[in-house]
């Protein structure tokens, strides 16, 4: 019982722990495969080279933009859609909107219409076709609606007695106290978007505006080499290719490990909403 | 014209009145409720329903500088060049195979974790696990096929220097096409199990604990308890998630298997999808592309409804 369970949770952990070991050790630990747990040899030449490389500097940014900007408009849009649709006996309509979505869960027209789509609108290679496309998940959609259901009517009831409209009971009442699923809701749109490789792909063509994973997999899939002049300049001792794409690789997901405390927080809460309900 | 039902003129205006004044009425109550869908529709109109429109061109002769309506009507024509080409078993049987091990090996994978973690009662050591094994589900598709790929390395990756160490050979996972399904299916369980166990502890939770009670007054075993009151609690739940899983399940997760893939085993790891990717996106052949993935979605569509309808027939549960 206890085996497995720790058998699993080793598995889970061991290959991060190997991973950082190998980016940080030396070249001749890592060849005599001296190094399972913990770095042997210490130096931090693996991520000097990769901080160094001028395209996952400009990787990082670009990803760091299409994030922020695209989690902003996805949260906006999904959280005022989800609000309308929790008002299921006031909003016309109700019901047919909801289905509308909830087919878009089940059906699509494929990569290649999809594509066309893209590129008639002339966003083909630039932020918005990587941001627009999947602005809205009809899945996070499904969570805040139901969350915005649960809202106490009364509170909006005596909102409009004083006056306001459905965007101030929103703004003033209903948003303020929906600090959960606004933070659950925007750092699963967050991460979706930080670790999306396929849109990037798909439809930018520069490779000044490649985010993160399209870079990652160039390096690492596609074994790209490194920056020359970025390696020499940390010295001529040799360096491992593994340790580098280790280090590359830590380097892209630390920002993840980093948010993982605080999503973990809300988001058991927020999945089951969003299945039990939808 | 306001319906006032407290006069007698009020009353006797016919119910259809009524009904038009009483949806006239939800209109401009719901204005700017309205408003705030504006977005919403306009992005499922245009990424979801247009592309669905658009996938008429499997029926034409797509060409992109004529445009959508100058481009001539050719009905079946690339579905029927499709199966005649000498891959397209191939490409059928790959997918269907990826996707049919990923459910048998990958669905019941989650629920066992739960089981299993449901029977610990230290709620400290409960919550490290869980929150251990949510990790890998946040890890993006290119880091996880990256780690694949190192450490299945036949020069110096982890697992094969493991095998030499104890005796094997060193195995090159990622060029032998008969590697291909085991190393995706395992490392999809890997990156699912904390996350899709998630609901399952959730059900769980909600079965009465009396239920439990009364079998073990009746001497019922750990295994029988199980088999006869844990999971029909659970059926309803695994029913909704395995029919939501069916709905996606000719949809072989492209992303990876795209990312991992190599001309040298497209022996298994060439699915519909990925054949799309390359006639589309490559080569420019867009109906023949397209007419490729409707085939595709329509083999999905198949599966969910006949699942739901067997679902229906076995127990209560279904999606519609």
């Amino acid at each position: 019982m206890f085996i497995v369970l720790g058998f699993i949770v080793f598995i889970m952990l061991y290959p991060f722990v190997y991973m950082i070991a190998v980016s940080l050790s030396d070249s001749i630990s890592i060849l005599q495969n001296k190094v399972t747990f913990y770095p042997k040899g210490f130096n931090l030449t693996s991520y000097k080279i990769v901080f160094r490389d001028p395209r996952i500097f400009t990787a990082y940014k670009n990803t760091i933009i299409y994030v922020a900007v695209g989690t902003l408009i996805s949260l906006a849009f999904t959280g005022l859609a989800a609000y309308a649709l929790s008002k299921k006996d006031r909003l016309i309509g109700a019901k047919f909107f909801n289905i509308l979505i909830l087919v878009t869960m089940f059906f699509s027209g494929g990569m290649i219409p999809k594509y066309l789509v893209v590129k008639d609108l002339g966003i083909l290679n630039t932020t918005w076709a990587v941001i627009l496309p999947s602005a809205i998940s009809a899945w996070n959609l499904i969570i805040m609606r139901s969350f915005f259901d649960e809202f106490p009517k009364d509170i909006e009831d005596s909102g409009r007695i004083d006056g306001l409209n459905d965007y101030g009971v929103l703004w003033y009442l209903v948003l303020p106290t929906s600090g959960a699923v606004l933070s659950t809701i925007g750092l699963f749109y967050a991460v979706s978007i930080w670790n999306s490789f396929m849109e990037p792909f798909l439809y930018l063509q520069d490779k000044a505006r490649f985010p993160l994973q399209v870079i990652l997999r160039d390096i690492v899939l596609l074994g790209s080499n490194f920056d020359n002049q970025a390696a020499s300049a940390v010295g001529d001792s040799v360096v491992i290719e593994d340790s580098l794409k280790f280090a590359t690789i830590i380097v892209s997901v630390v920002p993840i490990i980093a948010v993982y405390p605080y999503i973990q927080k809300y988001f058991v809460k927020g999945v089951m909403i969003g299945s039990i309900k939808g | 014209m306001k319906s006032d039902l407290s006069t007698p003129l009020g009353a006797l205006q016919s119910p259809l009145k009524v009904k038009a004044n009483a949806m006239w009425k939800k209109l401009n109550d719901s204005k700017l409720l309205l408003t705030m869908l504006i977005p919403a529709i306009l992005y499922f109109a245009i990424f979801h329903y247009k592309p669905m429109y658009g996938v008429l061109i499997a029926f034409k002769d797509f060409k992109a500088f004529k445009g959508f309506d100058a481009s001539p009507w050719v009905g079946l024509k690339h579905f029927r060049m499709f199966f005649s080409t000498p891959n397209a078993w191939r490409l059928v049987r790959n997918t269907f195979l990826l996707a049919a091990n990923n459910i048998i090996w990958g669905f019941p994978a989650p629920i066992i974790f739960a089981l299993i973690l449901n029977e610990v009662k230290n709620t400290h050591a409960k919550k490290w696990v869980q929150t251990i094994s949510y990790m890998p589900h946040f890890i993006s598709t290119v880091v996880i096929v990256a780690m694949i790929d190192l450490f299945l390395s036949p020069r110096n990756g982890m697992i094969n220097n493991m095998l030499v160490s104890l005796g094997f050979e060193r195995i090159h996972f990622m060029a032998e096409a008969g590697w291909f399904r085991t190393v995706y299916v395992v490392s999809e369980i890997w990156q699912g199990l904390g996350w899709g166990a998630i609901i399952y502890l959730a059900a769980l939770t909600n079965i009465d604990p009396q239920l439990y009670e009364a079998a073990m007054v009746d001497g019922a075993t750990k295994i029988k308890q199980i088999i006869y009151i844990t999971l029909p609690c659970l059926a309803p739940t695994i029913t909704t998630l395995f029919l939501l899983r069916m709905g996606r399940v000719m949809s072989v997760g492209f992303e990876k298997v795209f990312l991992m893939q190599t001309p040298v085993i497209y022996e298994t790891a060439d699915v519909i999808q990925t054949f799309v990717y390359r006639q589309g996106m490559i080569q420019g052949n867009m109906s023949f592309a397209t007419a490729i993935g409707l085939f595709n979605s329509v083999i999905n569509i198949f599966f969910l409804i006949a699942s739901n309808a067997i679902a229906r027939k076995l127990n209560e549960t279904s999606l519609w």
